[in-house]
Protein backbone atom coordinates (compact mmCIF):
# COMPACT_ATOMS: atom_id res chain seq x y z
CA UNK A 1 0.00 0.00 0.00
CA UNK A 2 1.38 3.44 -1.08
CA UNK A 3 0.57 6.22 1.30
CA UNK A 4 1.30 9.86 0.63
CA UNK A 5 1.20 12.18 3.32
CA UNK A 6 -1.44 14.95 2.93
CA UNK A 7 -1.96 17.12 6.20
CA UNK A 8 -1.24 16.97 9.66
CA UNK A 9 -3.36 18.75 12.46
CA UNK A 10 -2.26 19.22 16.16
CA UNK A 11 -4.86 18.69 18.67
CA UNK A 12 -4.65 21.25 21.19
CA UNK A 13 -7.46 23.70 22.01
CA UNK A 14 -11.23 23.48 20.99
CA UNK A 15 -10.69 25.01 17.86
CA UNK A 16 -8.35 22.62 16.42
CA UNK A 17 -11.08 20.40 15.70
CA UNK A 18 -12.51 22.65 13.47
CA UNK A 19 -8.91 23.08 11.55
CA UNK A 20 -9.25 18.89 11.95
CA UNK A 21 -12.74 18.91 10.10
CA UNK A 22 -11.64 21.99 7.51
CA UNK A 23 -8.41 19.56 6.81
CA UNK A 24 -10.48 16.62 6.37
CA UNK A 25 -12.53 18.70 4.24
CA UNK A 26 -10.26 19.95 1.49
CA UNK A 27 -8.50 16.46 1.35
CA UNK A 28 -11.62 14.54 0.56
CA UNK A 29 -12.82 17.48 -1.59
CA UNK A 30 -9.63 17.65 -3.58
CA UNK A 31 -9.48 13.59 -3.60
CA UNK A 32 -12.46 13.95 -5.54
CA UNK A 33 -14.94 12.23 -2.99
CA UNK A 34 -18.66 12.27 -3.37
CA UNK A 35 -20.59 14.27 -1.18
CA UNK A 36 -21.62 11.85 1.17
CA UNK A 37 -18.48 10.25 1.71
CA UNK A 38 -16.77 14.06 2.33
CA UNK A 39 -20.01 14.16 5.08
CA UNK A 40 -18.75 10.80 6.33
CA UNK A 41 -14.96 11.70 6.37
CA UNK A 42 -15.35 15.06 8.02
CA UNK A 43 -17.87 13.59 10.64
CA UNK A 44 -16.02 10.67 11.66
CA UNK A 45 -12.72 12.68 12.39
CA UNK A 46 -15.13 15.17 14.01
CA UNK A 47 -15.69 12.27 16.41
CA UNK A 48 -12.52 11.06 16.86
CA UNK A 49 -10.56 14.16 17.99
CA UNK A 50 -13.36 15.64 19.84
CA UNK A 51 -12.30 12.10 22.00
CA UNK A 52 -9.00 13.17 21.45
CA UNK A 53 -9.51 16.38 22.81
CA UNK A 54 -12.20 15.41 25.58
CA UNK A 55 -10.13 12.16 27.29
CA UNK A 56 -6.94 13.04 26.41
CA UNK A 57 -5.96 16.69 25.83
CA UNK A 58 -4.15 16.56 23.18
CA UNK A 59 -2.94 14.56 20.15
CA UNK A 60 -2.50 14.46 16.29
CA UNK A 61 -4.32 13.87 13.28
CA UNK A 62 -2.89 13.24 9.46
CA UNK A 63 -4.44 12.44 6.54
CA UNK A 64 -2.98 10.74 3.92
CA UNK A 65 -3.94 9.39 0.44
CA UNK A 66 -3.46 5.73 0.10
CA UNK A 67 -3.27 3.22 -2.69
CA UNK A 68 -4.11 0.12 -3.11
CA UNK A 69 -5.04 -2.68 -5.78
CA UNK A 70 -5.44 0.14 -8.39
CA UNK A 71 -7.87 2.11 -5.59
CA UNK A 72 -7.04 5.33 -3.44
CA UNK A 73 -8.63 5.90 -0.60
CA UNK A 74 -8.12 8.63 2.34
CA UNK A 75 -6.29 7.48 5.64
CA UNK A 76 -6.81 9.33 8.86
CA UNK A 77 -4.70 8.12 11.69
CA UNK A 78 -5.51 10.07 15.23
CA UNK A 79 -2.86 9.79 17.70
CA UNK A 80 -2.90 10.36 21.23
CA UNK A 81 -0.62 9.43 24.34
CA UNK A 82 -4.12 9.96 26.97
CA UNK A 83 -5.30 7.38 29.41
CA UNK A 84 -6.14 4.73 26.73
CA UNK A 85 -9.02 3.05 26.67
CA UNK A 86 -9.39 -0.01 29.26
CA UNK A 87 -11.93 -1.81 27.01
CA UNK A 88 -12.29 -1.36 23.84
CA UNK A 89 -15.18 -3.46 22.87
CA UNK A 90 -16.85 -1.43 25.36
CA UNK A 91 -16.01 1.99 24.12
CA UNK A 92 -17.28 0.46 20.51
CA UNK A 93 -21.00 -0.01 22.15
CA UNK A 94 -23.46 2.52 20.88
CA UNK A 95 -25.06 4.55 24.22
CA UNK A 96 -21.73 3.72 25.95
CA UNK A 97 -19.99 7.04 27.53
CA UNK A 98 -17.63 8.08 30.29
CA UNK A 99 -17.70 11.77 28.80
CA UNK A 100 -21.12 13.15 28.69
CA UNK A 101 -22.11 12.46 25.34
CA UNK A 102 -24.53 10.59 23.29
CA UNK A 103 -22.13 7.35 23.44
CA UNK A 104 -22.70 7.41 19.38
CA UNK A 105 -18.44 8.47 18.74
CA UNK A 106 -16.98 5.21 18.21
CA UNK A 107 -19.46 2.72 17.46
CA UNK A 108 -20.66 5.29 14.46
CA UNK A 109 -17.40 6.32 13.52
CA UNK A 110 -16.77 2.79 12.50
CA UNK A 111 -20.13 2.83 10.62
CA UNK A 112 -18.99 6.13 8.05
CA UNK A 113 -15.79 4.59 7.42
CA UNK A 114 -14.74 1.31 5.10
CA UNK A 115 -11.54 0.15 7.65
CA UNK A 116 -11.40 1.20 11.13
CA UNK A 117 -8.75 0.35 13.38
CA UNK A 118 -8.32 0.82 17.05
CA UNK A 119 -5.37 0.20 19.03
CA UNK A 120 -5.06 1.34 22.84
CA UNK A 121 -3.17 0.53 25.61
CA UNK A 122 -4.35 1.71 29.60
CA UNK A 123 -2.22 4.19 30.68
CA UNK A 124 -0.24 4.68 27.06
CA UNK A 125 -3.05 6.20 24.48
CA UNK A 126 -4.53 5.35 21.78
CA UNK A 127 -4.21 5.04 18.01
CA UNK A 128 -7.48 4.92 16.04
CA UNK A 129 -7.25 4.70 12.09
CA UNK A 130 -9.97 5.17 9.86
CA UNK A 131 -9.83 4.27 5.58
CA UNK A 132 -12.57 5.71 3.20
CA UNK A 133 -12.37 3.99 -0.29
CA UNK A 134 -12.95 5.51 -3.53
CA UNK A 135 -16.49 4.55 -5.29
CA UNK B 1 -16.00 31.49 20.35
CA UNK B 2 -18.13 32.97 17.95
CA UNK B 3 -21.76 34.61 18.80
CA UNK B 4 -24.41 33.63 16.26
CA UNK B 5 -26.79 36.00 15.76
CA UNK B 6 -30.42 35.59 17.11
CA UNK B 7 -33.26 37.21 15.19
CA UNK B 8 -36.58 37.75 16.52
CA UNK B 9 -39.40 37.34 13.39
CA UNK B 10 -43.26 37.68 14.86
CA UNK B 11 -43.37 35.32 17.93
CA UNK B 12 -40.00 33.06 16.52
CA UNK B 13 -36.50 33.32 16.91
CA UNK B 14 -34.33 32.45 13.88
CA UNK B 15 -30.71 30.83 14.14
CA UNK B 16 -28.99 30.70 10.99
CA UNK B 17 -25.93 28.77 11.42
CA UNK B 18 -23.62 29.67 8.27
CA UNK B 19 -20.31 27.76 9.04
CA UNK B 20 -18.54 25.19 10.84
CA UNK B 21 -19.01 25.96 14.67
CA UNK B 22 -16.99 24.85 17.94
CA UNK B 23 -18.13 23.39 20.41
CA UNK B 24 -18.17 26.07 23.07
CA UNK B 25 -20.07 28.28 20.30
CA UNK B 26 -22.52 26.19 20.25
CA UNK B 27 -22.75 26.07 23.91
CA UNK B 28 -23.09 29.84 23.93
CA UNK B 29 -25.68 30.24 21.44
CA UNK B 30 -27.42 27.81 23.77
CA UNK B 31 -28.13 29.79 26.63
CA UNK B 32 -28.23 32.64 24.36
CA UNK B 33 -31.41 31.51 22.53
CA UNK B 34 -32.71 31.01 26.27
CA UNK B 35 -32.03 34.51 27.67
CA UNK B 36 -33.73 35.60 24.18
CA UNK B 37 -36.85 33.39 24.72
CA UNK B 38 -37.21 35.29 28.44
CA UNK B 39 -36.65 38.40 27.18
CA UNK B 40 -38.83 38.27 24.27
CA UNK B 41 -41.75 35.92 24.99
CA UNK B 42 -41.02 33.56 22.06
CA UNK B 43 -43.22 30.82 21.30
CA UNK B 44 -40.82 29.50 18.50
CA UNK B 45 -37.55 28.68 17.83
CA UNK B 46 -36.36 28.21 13.96
CA UNK B 47 -32.56 26.68 13.79
CA UNK B 48 -31.31 27.36 10.29
CA UNK B 49 -28.74 24.41 8.98
CA UNK B 50 -28.55 24.08 5.48
CA UNK B 51 -25.37 25.78 5.09
CA UNK B 52 -23.69 23.12 7.21
CA UNK B 53 -22.02 20.14 5.71
CA UNK B 54 -21.34 18.03 9.30
CA UNK B 55 -23.82 17.32 12.16
CA UNK B 56 -21.67 15.24 14.63
CA UNK B 57 -22.96 13.89 17.77
CA UNK B 58 -22.37 16.75 19.99
CA UNK B 59 -24.01 18.88 17.95
CA UNK B 60 -26.48 16.98 17.31
CA UNK B 61 -26.81 16.46 21.12
CA UNK B 62 -26.83 20.29 21.07
CA UNK B 63 -30.05 20.45 19.15
CA UNK B 64 -32.23 17.99 21.04
CA UNK B 65 -30.86 20.31 24.17
CA UNK B 66 -31.87 22.95 22.65
CA UNK B 67 -35.65 21.57 21.90
CA UNK B 68 -35.93 20.08 25.37
CA UNK B 69 -34.61 22.89 27.01
CA UNK B 70 -36.89 25.53 24.40
CA UNK B 71 -40.19 23.67 25.51
CA UNK B 72 -39.44 23.88 29.15
CA UNK B 73 -39.97 27.91 28.51
CA UNK B 74 -42.69 27.38 26.53
CA UNK B 75 -41.45 27.81 23.23
CA UNK B 76 -41.22 24.81 20.47
CA UNK B 77 -38.05 24.39 18.44
CA UNK B 78 -37.61 23.46 14.41
CA UNK B 79 -35.17 22.60 13.31
CA UNK B 80 -34.54 23.05 9.65
CA UNK B 81 -32.02 22.65 5.87
CA UNK B 82 -30.67 19.42 7.00
CA UNK B 83 -28.65 18.26 3.54
CA UNK B 84 -29.20 14.91 2.48
CA UNK B 85 -25.61 13.91 2.85
CA UNK B 86 -25.87 15.30 6.14
CA UNK B 87 -29.12 13.41 7.17
CA UNK B 88 -27.64 9.85 5.70
CA UNK B 89 -24.38 10.63 8.41
CA UNK B 90 -26.80 11.32 11.17
CA UNK B 91 -28.52 7.81 10.44
CA UNK B 92 -25.32 5.43 10.15
CA UNK B 93 -23.87 7.37 13.35
CA UNK B 94 -26.83 5.86 14.87
CA UNK B 95 -27.86 9.83 16.15
CA UNK B 96 -31.48 10.04 17.14
CA UNK B 97 -32.47 13.52 17.25
CA UNK B 98 -35.38 12.68 20.27
CA UNK B 99 -38.30 14.78 20.54
CA UNK B 100 -36.63 17.36 17.51
CA UNK B 101 -39.12 18.26 15.21
CA UNK B 102 -38.12 18.96 11.35
CA UNK B 103 -39.23 20.71 8.05
CA UNK B 104 -37.12 20.94 4.32
CA UNK B 105 -37.18 24.82 4.72
CA UNK B 106 -37.36 28.09 6.49
CA UNK B 107 -41.18 28.23 4.98
CA UNK B 108 -42.26 24.84 6.07
CA UNK B 109 -40.49 25.15 9.81
CA UNK B 110 -42.47 28.90 10.14
CA UNK B 111 -45.78 27.22 9.18
CA UNK B 112 -44.97 24.27 11.30
CA UNK B 113 -44.16 26.18 14.25
CA UNK B 114 -47.77 27.91 13.39
CA UNK B 115 -49.16 24.82 13.63
CA UNK B 116 -47.58 23.53 16.86
CA UNK B 117 -48.58 26.40 18.62
CA UNK B 118 -52.20 26.35 17.26
CA UNK B 119 -52.20 22.80 18.63
CA UNK B 120 -50.62 23.73 22.23
CA UNK B 121 -53.42 26.93 22.18
CA UNK B 122 -56.43 23.80 21.57
CA UNK B 123 -54.98 21.62 24.01
CA UNK B 124 -54.64 24.14 26.52
CA UNK B 125 -58.42 25.04 25.66
CA UNK B 126 -59.60 21.13 26.63
CA UNK B 127 -57.47 20.89 29.43
CA UNK B 128 -59.54 24.24 30.89
CA UNK B 129 -62.72 22.82 29.97
CA UNK B 130 -61.92 19.61 31.47
CA UNK B 131 -61.13 21.12 34.95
Amino acid sequence: MRQIAINEVTIEREEHLLRARQAAREASSAMGFNLVDQTRLITAVSELTRNVYNYAGRGVVTLEKVEKNARSGLMVTVTDRGPGIADIELAMTDGYSTGGGLGNGLGGCQRLVDEFDIRSKAGEGTVVKIVKWQS
Amino acid sequence: MQKIPIIKIGENLIVSLQFDIDDSSAVGLQGDLLLMIQKTGATGVLVELSALDMVDSFMGRMLSDITRMSATMNANTVIVGIQPSVAITLVELGLRLEGVHTALNVEAGIALLEKLRTAKAGSGHETDSDK
